[in-house]
């Protein structure tokens, strides 16, 4: 029998504590708490038993109940809930209040010998502290999502009954009869600015690098979700501005304007016009798409910065770089190569050796090389300006503290962020020795840039400003304007720590960020979007394969990867179209505009609503509800699941009512499939609005169709929304079509064929394009190819090793060398990974 | 269908399975409706799986609880994996439970190993939501699943308050989103 336990695990209290009572022979393990012991389990569970028979007890009551089988019940209940009440109970600072005789119960059991000799031996003295390191690695409670009946719980028996209650069916029969308010469509006039009595929201997607072709994981992430938002707010009648744009400075675009021996300006005119087109394929609706490489960028990042200088919140340093004479640069990391000075290594990388895998820094290797010209580089001071962000900490937490608590931050933000203080925030430096970029105007920075991090945020400000000349309007003024910040989570820290530090030190009351919603990461298929191996979908790639930038926009967003990282498949597309779109929604609303033109001579017929329509439209009427719901709380993904609701319990109702039959029947048989028609065909109209911020293009199109009056856009989602009558008895609807086309499965094989990726020495399968990009990056393709081997070898070999329970110092070597050349793989691959100075004051 | 009722309905189900002649009176505590048993010969008996074990005794089919000091623990084990992992799930959640259970039935016939057990019973009653919830590609893919839910479905007596669930491998289907 052998038992795994971790220190400073809970869970591990009672099992150790029972094992000592009963003094029953068993082998004890000391792992760490990522060990998987139980294999077949998603995550690592600890403590765990391994049975001689073969059994795997991964339940820490388990454990206990047959270490204590023997005994009377007493002894083993009181062993797993002391164990289980131990974090609470031993706190002192926990107070009982009159639950006097619990406190007691705890006290004894915990006076037996085994328990407190438990405790030793997982908490090792160090008390309820010894317990972080586990408590960090567990995902985040669920529990308030679970034991609600909230609908993102997506328990399919809530789906299909929410019962309605005899005054609900009433209440909705009322507001549908009140029809369509006569208040007009309202007109988007530029510029759009802050008014008085309206909810002002300005919502902002993180800048897309220039640099790189948008993948279809970075559009989900950024600019889909803000388009979604802001389409939806519109809706909502609330005032919103949604801005963007194109971050251009930085090394990259830098190399690149080498490499195709054009100037920067040029590489990003060239680039930005890309990103333009396929935001406009996607029907982005952006109020402004921008660039940072502006006049007002200098103007206001410059003005920011000397804010800070003169308040006190810049800090001096020197840091040594190694810098190329010939090539007349400082040189990152990636491009210095030097034998190392541990090892003798030859091809040591400036920031550690691929042999003996020690961190080193640049400046220590021996015989370094510029990596671009093979010259030797010197070593060389420089003087660099820090953001002294722990001078700003507490002025920071006071505001976060408010914004989270307030605001619609995603659990992921809070969670990066409260991770990023708690490790402690350092001085962070905000310029570097580059051309292209905003220019340090401090004299003694001269020839000098913002380093991008500190200047991109500062990109939404001068783009806004380019927009309009009253930017300061939305952005010196949080007393009146929300701010939504969307992004993927791996740029959280810079907006909830970096820039609002920066504005929080320029004390010119900035408008700061309310809601933060990030995503996770989209992968494709079983892999990660690779330009360099071709795999993936691309921006520019999608409108080639024919399938329509609805269907796109769909997908994505039901696939959005909200609680967690999720996957883009091609079959799932096509199921999620075939069965969703193609069954569902198009055909309910097909079939509903159909029988008002086949059997009606496309006139909407009278309708007298009977109890049972009248449930109907309560129901259709607690999904719209729930939609707004979730979507004010920016539930994207939970809210597109109503929409799909509400189509089949319109499907339903017309498999049910069978107006087809009907017709053919007696006046009070044809009434009543002129009824279920007509509400039908309403269901529909609603359906196309609630639709408009997914997929706008059919939105217009069911709208067309229907004829519907403008008027219905702006009416069914203000307050908490009202399912109205929009088309009423003898309103002529236009021409009905299908809306969407099946993806048939060899469509689907083909293009899953054409994305699936390669090694990027197969020039006849790549598209150009994705090599030239590899070059540029001063990514080495060809390495890319035997590091993707060597990462591949190196993992069975460490699987190898856990599997035969090989001796942990020799795994922990074997799994440092996978690390390693994961690492070097990611730079093969021409990863961003920004130059950054040592000696502490990375990050 | 909403919780409360559905763990009464298991227990009704796990009686006439049992073939105990007199069903029980149940009562419900707390609002998250957690089911009560209460007993002439001590205290109430609180709790879905309590009350299953204890029917079980009731029955004089100990067996169904494990057959070893070993055995009972991991259907033990089991249970609690039924209350504690599987009711209330996301849908997040359910993908990973699923995961998991299929990698553990590859090897085992039944949760516990070699014999059907309780867990098997009260495993199938919480995970039958999810499995009506799989399309055929799904089924497939959690195909030791599949074939576990299939086989304890078709247990006589067993099924009593769910309706089948079709577990079969063919290319042409209907997806219950029709």
């Amino acid at each position: 029998m052998k038992l795994f336990v971790s220190e400073g695990n809970p869970h591990c209290l009672k099992v150790l504590a029972a094992l000592e009572l009963t003094g029953v022979k068993c082998d004890v393990q000391y792992v760490n708490h990522e060990e998987k012991v139980v294999q077949f389990l998603n995550h690592p569970a600890l403590p765990a038993l391994l049975l001689p028979a073969g059994q795997q007890l991964f339940s820490a009551n388990a454990i206990c109940r047959l270490v204590l089988s023997d005994p009377e019940a007493v002894s083993m209940a009181d062993i797993v809930l002391w164990g289980a009440l131990h974090p609470i109970l031993s706190d002192s600072s926990f107070t009982l209040g009159e639950h006097n005789s619990v406190k007691t119960w705890f006290d004894r059991v915990a006076a037996v010998h085994s328990c407190q000799s438990a405790v030793q031996k997982v908490l090792q003295g160090k008390g309820l502290q010894a317990m972080k390191s586990y408590m960090q690695r567990q995902p985040a409670p669920q529990n308030s999502q679970c034991r609600d009946a909230q609908p993102c719980n997506n328990n399919p028996a809530e789906e299909r009954q929410h019962f309605v209650s005899e005054e609900e069916c009433e209440a909705a029969a009322l507001a549908w009869n009140k029809g369509l308010s006569s208040c007009p469509a309202p007109d988007r006039q530029h510029p759009i600015l802050p008014q008085e009595g309206k909810r002002n929201v300005l919502v902002t997607s993180a800048l897309p690098y220039v640099n790189n072709v948008p993948h279809l994981g970075n559009i989900i992430g950024c600019v889909l979700s803000a388009d979604v938002f802001s389409r939806y707010g519109r809706l909502r009648g609330w005032n919103m501005l949604f801005v963007c744009g194109t971050d251009e400075y930085g090394t990259a675009t830098e190399n690149k304007a080498r490499e195709e021996g054009l100037t920067p300006q040029q590489i990003c005119d060239k680039y930005h016009a890309v990103h333009s087109s396929i935001y406009s394929w996607f029907q982005i609706d952006f109020d402004f798409f921008g660039r940072t490489t502006t006049e007002k960028q200098t103007e206001i990042a410059q003005n920011i910065f000397w804010r800070l200088h003169k308040h006190g919140y810049l800090v001096e340093d020197t840091v040594e770089q190694l810098r190329c004479e010939n090539c007349q640069r400082f040189l990152a990391d990636r491009f210095v190569e030097g034998t190392c000075p541990h090892c003798s290594y030859p091809e040591a990388r400036g920031d550690q050796c691929d042999k003996c895998g020690r961190l080193i820094n640049a400046v220590e290797l021996r015989d370094p090389q510029c990596k671009v010209c093979r010259q030797t580089p010197v070593i060389r001071s420089s003087k660099h300006l820090f953001l002294d962000l722990p001078k700003l900490e507490s002025q920071l937490e006071q505001w976060l503290e408010k914004s989270t608590s307030t605001g619609d931050w995603t659990t992921n933000a809070k969670q990066i962020t409260h991770s990023w203080i708690r490790d402690g925030l350092k001085p962070r430096c905000i310029t570097r020795d580059l051309h292209w970029g905003t220019p340090v105007p401090h004299p003694d920075f001269k020839e000098k840039v913002f380093y991008v991090w500190f200047d991109a945020p500062i990109g939404y400000l001068s783009i806004t400003a380019n927009y309009t000349s009253e930017w300061e309007r939305w952005w010196k003024n949080p007393l009146q304007v929300e701010l939504y910040n969307f992004m993927a989570k791996d740029n959280v820290p810079f907006h909830s720590v970096v820039f609002p530090c920066s504005l929080l030190g320029a004390q010119d009351n900035y408008t700061l960020v309310n809601h933060l919603v990030a995503t996770e990461y989209l992968n494709y298929e079983d892999t990660k979007f690779s330009k360099s191996r071709g795999t993936g979908v691309f921006g520019d790639m999608a409108k080639d394969t024919g399938i329509p930038s609805d269907v796109w926009r769909f997908y994505l967003l039901y696939v959005r990867p909200e609680g967690q990282d999720s996957a883009f498949s091609w079959a799932d597309m096509a199921m999620k179209n075939n069965s969703e779109l193609l069954n569902n929604l198009g055909n309910f609303i097909n079939r509903a505009g159909m029988f008002v033109t086949k059997f009606f001579e496309g006139c909407v017929p009278v309708m007298e609503l009977q109890r049972e329509d009248k449930e109907l439209l309560a129901v259709v009427g607690w999904e719209l509800q729930q939609y707004i719901q979730l979507m004010d709380k920016v539930k994207i993904r939970d809210a597109l699941k109503h929409i799909l609701n509400i189509s089949r319990h319109g499907n339903q109702y017309i498999q049910v009512n069978q107006p087809w039959k009907k017709i053919k029947g007696e006046e009070s048989e044809r009434l009543r499939a002129g009824t279920v028609t007509g509400v039908a065909v309403n269901i529909a109209c609603l359906l196309s609005v609630m639709l408009l911020p997914y997929m706008p293009l059919v939105s217009q199109i069911i709208r067309d169709q229907l004829n519907a009056p403008q008027s219905c856009v702006y009416t069914m989602l203000q307050g908490s929304g009202t399912f109205v009558c929009s088309l009423s008895a003898g309103h002529r609807i236009g021409t009905v079509s299908p809306l969407f086309q099946k993806l048939e499965a060899e469509q689907i094989e083909a293009l899953k064929k054409r994305f699936g990726g390669h090694t990027p020495s197969t020039p006849a399968a790549a598209p150009a394009a994705a090599i030239k990009v590899a070059a540029v990056e001063g990514v080495d393709s060809e390495k890319a190819e035997q590091l993707v081997k060597a990462v591949a070898e190196q993992g069975d070999k460490v699987r190898a090793l856990k599997a035969q329970k090989a001796e942990k110092d020799v795994i922990a070597a074997e799994v440092s060398k996978l690390l390693e050349l994961k690492t070097q793989l990611a730079l093969a691959e021409g990863k961003n990974l920004e130059p950054t100075s040592k000696k502490g004051k990375k990050k | 269908m909403n919780w409360e009722n559905m763990a009464l309905r298991e227990l009704s189900s796990l009686e006439k399975y049992l073939g105990l002649k007199k069903p029980n009176k149940y009562s419900t505590q707390g609002d998250k409706k957690v089911p009560v048993l209460q007993n002439n010969q001590g205290p109430p008996l609180v709790g879905l799986i309590t009350i299953a074990c204890h029917l079980v005794k009731e029955a004089k089919r100990s067996n169904l609880l494990g057959e070893s000091a070993e055995g009972r623990a991991v259907v033990q084990q089991w249970l609690e994996y039924r209350v504690t992992r599987l009711d209330g799930c996301t849908k997040e959640d359910s993908k990973t439970i699923l995961k998991e259970l299929n990698i553990h039935l590859q090897d085992n016939v039944y949760l516990a190993g070699n014999h059907f057990t309780l867990a098997d019973t009260l495993m199938y009653y919480g995970i039958h939501p999810l499995i009506v919830d799989l399309t055929v590609q799904e089924k497939e893919q959690y195909l030791n699943v599949a074939r576990w839910f299939d086989h304890i479905q078709h247990i006589p007596s067993l099924r009593h308050h769910l309706p089948p669930v079709v577990v079969l491998r063919n290319t042409i289907y209907t997806s219950r989103h029709h």
